[in-house]
């Protein structure tokens, strides 16, 4: 009997490390990625680095301040377009809770967030790129912004479902409309909770290429005009880094390190802002 | 109080900044007058030209202002971006074939832009003497009957090597190329096998090996890869420090890649169209896969959004490309253009129209 | 305020407030939509190759644009293969953090970071993944492949695999974490009273009841596998071949989508790769519509 109990203690115990050891191993390829990206990127930066465009091909020296900018525009307009339709949608599915019309909204706020990027890139590249005539950046921003949608909206949704129905009524029973009660009371006390939600988005799409590959199409210069083509970092990582040019690659990394600093610290702050702002019940 | 006028003003602040950026670029999108500047233009395609252009359009940029945006993605991308006019030019080292230009709906003029060779770079650092091939030896590595590189054919032809005892790995595009169809159309040219079983084209059905996009990710992985063998534009072979046989001509020599040897097998009379092959030239010098290199628009330019100031910016560029631009051709290793070429490239030129009126 | 004043104001609140709901359904409405919009596209759009080819579109093994021979078999079989094969790879360890997160450290600053670091590898561009794996993985790889005396190709089929593997583990762990956590006390607390050991109430109380909820986060990390494009299309080789093996060059669907969309030039090609497009909007739409099912059933219990 005792035999069996040890046997059994043993088990648990070997269960246990195993469980460790596995936990342990998921985090070391993230350790690792960060450890080669610094390393090989850490020559790189400068200043130079940070405001001048790519030389030409073989050619020494350039940097990505034609990416980084087409990311920080590409992405403040994708933000623009997703966060009122989001919020709106959001709002609208946690005022919804029953009922057919929001029933099918939430399938299709499901079904959005599961498209694979590519398929993404396919529509803005049909809806926007050959009726305009052109590759342009806002037809980039758009294809990101769908992609942001359903992270705002259940984030939106998710944070006024928080909010004790008691908030509501008080509001109610001031005498207060439906539309005030939700702008000047309930969104303001989700706000914490929203903000995070779309940083998120932002987060998340900052990094993607492929439905940037067929309408912001890239560019070696600096631009501006969101009609025009535009450089992003994800889409410069992809076409530097396969390519056979040393200085390239080194680009690559740089732009890799920038675009990884960028989306951790977007998921940092979203972190710091939940945790500060908790939401004021 | 304070705080729903902070909220105001920011709503305004916004609408106010949307609608600038908006009418910004609807404002240069709807510029039907004249007046009003050409600043970018945007090309696409072959990336056998990518090193050229990449310093021609730097060096154009940095005389007159316009800023051209050129994407390597490949002459099958650069023809068919074309086609739909979401591009000004294309550039393509494999001449629209017939469906192409169906497809097209309007007569594509081609304009000779350069010549370069397409080579055969491997990945062996132990062998330090450069290898030779003959065009068969080439098409049976490519066939995938040639596994080895000790292979008794490869050793045959290249007396005291020591070749070492290992597995080839072939690297082809994974984009439709211009680099591709001018190596399968010499592959076609000079195997009965390959002609059958695999053909000639942009995008062909590969029997091995791995692929890479652009000449830049061939490049990219041969130079990965122990054991490797890519072909790819000679400019990428030597701004990599790569490796590239040196291959037997119709004539019974082995010739080694270079401008001479391409600028041999361009010496041929070009047609009026100026779509010609110059793959297993007849050129006893003549690099045996060589090509001709080609900027492609539209004979007639005012379709879409043109304008005529666009048309005469896009003229004038490709005229430079085909007298100054020749230039930056030699530090790079391409072949510039013989005399002949440059006067067939502007007779095609000048067929360039804006509204029927010859835009040069 | 004189009464004519107060019913102003009344009925502009009134008309807010209906703008405002009108507004919010409209919203809603326009996600609706999208969606049938993207769906519409995409059908519209694959068409042609859909009339021509039907289902044989599916079955033929040679994909040959210049020939118009369009078999999408390959990039079935390399879509299938990579993302079973990253699954099975992912699943222990994102089983491990939800147990270990759920179970054994649900608490602490060792936990916090834990979930920290995973929040962290789902945050990381696929770009990067792709990159680094193809400049740290593939050598590493092809290392192996000498040693083992096939072809030192690197890239194929198990390297998009074990890359895949990374970027999806996230989505497995922290379903299964919060699932994990769900189980009610008095089950645990009741197999302890029993005399159970901790790893005998893992085994057969906590795992059962939330089999269902893992079951979902494996789903959802499946979907995600399916629609990678960027890393996988850095690391497979880009072969439009059948695999071999698992280590023979391969490719995806979605990778052929963004290899060859830009030169599609004629109709049928582009036909063909929509629909491939619209094959995976289909199965990703069933795959994650199962796995949210799944968790609403098991998080209203």
């Amino acid at each position: 009997m005792k035999n069996h109990l040890n046997y059994r203690i043993a088990k648990t115990k070997v269960m246990q490390w195993l469980v460790y050891l596995l936990a342990f191993l998921t985090v070391l390829p993230l350790v690792f990625i960060l450890i080669y990206i610094v390393k090989a990127a850490i020559g790189a930066i400068n200043w130079d680095f940070i405001v001048n465009i790519p030389k030409p091909v073989g050619e020494i020296g350039g940097g990505i301040a034609n990416a980084l900018l087409g990311t920080i525009i590409i992405l403040f307009f994708a933000t623009i377009i997703a966060v009122p339709i989001g919020i709106l949608t959001g709002v609208y599915l946690s005022e919804n809770k029953t009922g057919k019309l929001s029933y099918w909204v939430g399938m299709c706020v499901d079904v959005l967030q599961g498209i694979p990027s590519i398929v993404i890139g396919i529509i803005a590249y049909f809806w926007l790129v050959r009726p305009l005539g052109s590759f342009s950046a806002i037809s980039g921003s758009i294809a990101l912004a769908i992609m942001m949608l359903p992270i705002i909206i259940r984030s939106t949704e998710e944070t006024l479902k928080l909010l004790p129905n008691s908030l509501k009524e008080a509001g109610y029973a001031l005498g207060m409309p439906s539309h005030r009660v939700i702008l000047r009371i309930i969104i303001p006390c989700g706000f914490s909770g929203i903000l995070s939600g779309v940083m998120l988005a932002v987060a998340r799409v900052a990094g993607e290429t492929a439905p940037l590959l067929f309408t912001a199409f890239g560019n070696p210069f600096i631009e501006t005009n969101l009609g025009k083509p535009m450089q992003t970092l994800p889409l410069l990582i992809f076409n530097y880094a396969t390519s056979s040019y040393e200085e390239w690659q080194n680009l690559a990394w740089g732009a890799s390190i920038v675009l990884l600093a960028m989306v951790l610290s977007f998921n940092l702050l979203t972190k710091l802002i939940t945790r500060k702002w908790k939401i004021q019940l | 109080m304070k705080k729903r006028n902070l909220q105001q003003i920011a709503m305004i602040a916004l609408g106010l900044l949307v609608s600038i950026s908006l009418t910004s670029c609807s404002q240069n999108g709807n510029s039907d007058s004249t007046n009003q500047k050409v600043k970018t233009l945007i090309g696409a395609g072959s990336s056998f030209d990518n090193p050229l252009f990449s310093k021609m359009f730097y060096e154009y940029n940095k005389n007159t202002g316009l800023q051209i945006n050129y994407q390597s993605v490949g002459s099958g991308a650069g023809i068919s971006q074309l086609t739909h006019k979401t591009v000004d030019f294309g550039a393509t080292d494999a001449p629209m074939n017939d469906a192409q230009e169906k497809e097209a709906k309007g007569n594509v003029l081609h304009i000779p832009i350069t010549a370069g060779a397409v080579v055969l770079s491997y990945n062996l650092p132990t062998v330090k003497k450069t290898l030779n091939m003959t065009p068969e030896v080439i098409a049976e590595i490519f066939l995938g009957k040639i596994t080895n590189w000790n292979d008794a054919k490869i050793e045959a032809i290249n007396p005291g090597v020591n070749l070492p005892n290992q597995k080839i790995v072939v690297v082809h595009r994974s984009d439709g190329s211009g680099t591709t169809s001018i190596f399968t159309t010499y592959l076609s040219k000079v195997n009965a096998e390959w002609r059958d079983k695999v053909g000639a084209g942009t995008s062909v059905n590969w029997p091995v090996g791995l692929g890479g996009k652009g000449n830049e990710g061939v490049a990219g992985i041969e130079k990965q890869t122990p054991g490797a063998i890519g072909y790819i534009e000679l400019a990428y072979a030597i701004q990599n420090n790569r490796p590239y046989v040196t291959v037997q001509n119709k004539s019974g020599n082995y010739i080694k890649p270079s401008i001479e040897s391409v600028t041999a097998a361009a010496n041929i009379v070009i047609p009026e169209d100026a779509k010609i092959s110059l793959t297993d030239t007849e050129a006893a010098d003549g690099y045996p896969i060589s090509s001709f290199s080609w900027v492609i628009i539209y004979q007639e330019q005012s379709y879409g959004k043109n304008t005529e100031a666009k048309a005469k910016e896009l003229v004038t560029l490709i005229n430079w490309m085909i007298h100054e631009g020749q230039q930056y051709s030699a530090a790079l290793d391409y072949a510039p253009l013989s005399e002949a070429a440059v006067k067939r490239a502007v007779e095609i030129l000048k067929k360039a129209t804006f509204n029927g009126k010859a835009i040069l | 305020m004189a009464n004519e004043q107060k019913i102003g104001k009344t009925l502009r609140m009134i008309k807010g407030e209906r703008m405002f709901k009108r507004s919010i359904r409209l919203s809603g409405i326009l996600m609706v939509t999208l969606v049938l919009g993207i769906f519409i596209t995409l059908f519209w759009g694959a068409f042609p190759s859909i009339q021509s080819l039907g289902f044989d579109f599916f079955k033929g093994k040679t994909w040959d644009p210049v020939q118009n021979v369009f078999g999408a078999y390959p990039f079935l079989v390399g879509t299938l293969l990579t993302s079973l094969v990253a699954l099975m790879i992912s699943i222990p360890f994102s089983v491990a953090i939800a147990i270990f997160l759920g179970e054994y450290f649900p608490n602490g600053w060792l936990s916090n970071f834990l979930r920290g670091t995973i929040e962290l590898i789902a945050a990381v561009p696929s770009v990067i993944f792709g990159f680094w794996g193809f400049f740290v993985l593939v050598p590493i790889i092809r290392t192996f492949q000498v040693e083992m005396g096939i072809m030192p190709n690197g890239v194929g089929i198990f390297s998009a695999a074990l890359v895949l593997a990374i970027m999806i583990i996230p989505y497995a762990a922290s379903l299964g974490t919060s699932i994990i956590k769900m189980v009610p006390s008095d089950l645990k607390e009741g197999a302890y009273a029993l005399g159970a050991t901790r790893w005998e109430v893992l085994r057969n109380v906590i795992l059962p009841y939330s089999k269902s909820g893992l079951f979902a986060g494996i789903l959802l990390s499946l979907g995600r596998a399916v629609g990678e494009t960027m890393a996988v299309t850095m690391v497979i080789g880009n072969a439009n071949l059948l695999p071999e093996s698992i280590f023979s060059p391969g490719n995806t669907m979605a990778s052929v989508i963004a290899n060859e969309f830009t030169e599609a030039d004629h109709p049928l090609y582009l036909a063909a790769l929509i629909e491939m497009g619209l094959f995976l909007f289909l199965v990703t739409f069933v795959i994650n519509f199962i796995g949210k099912r799944i968790i609403k059933k098991t998080t209203n219990h």
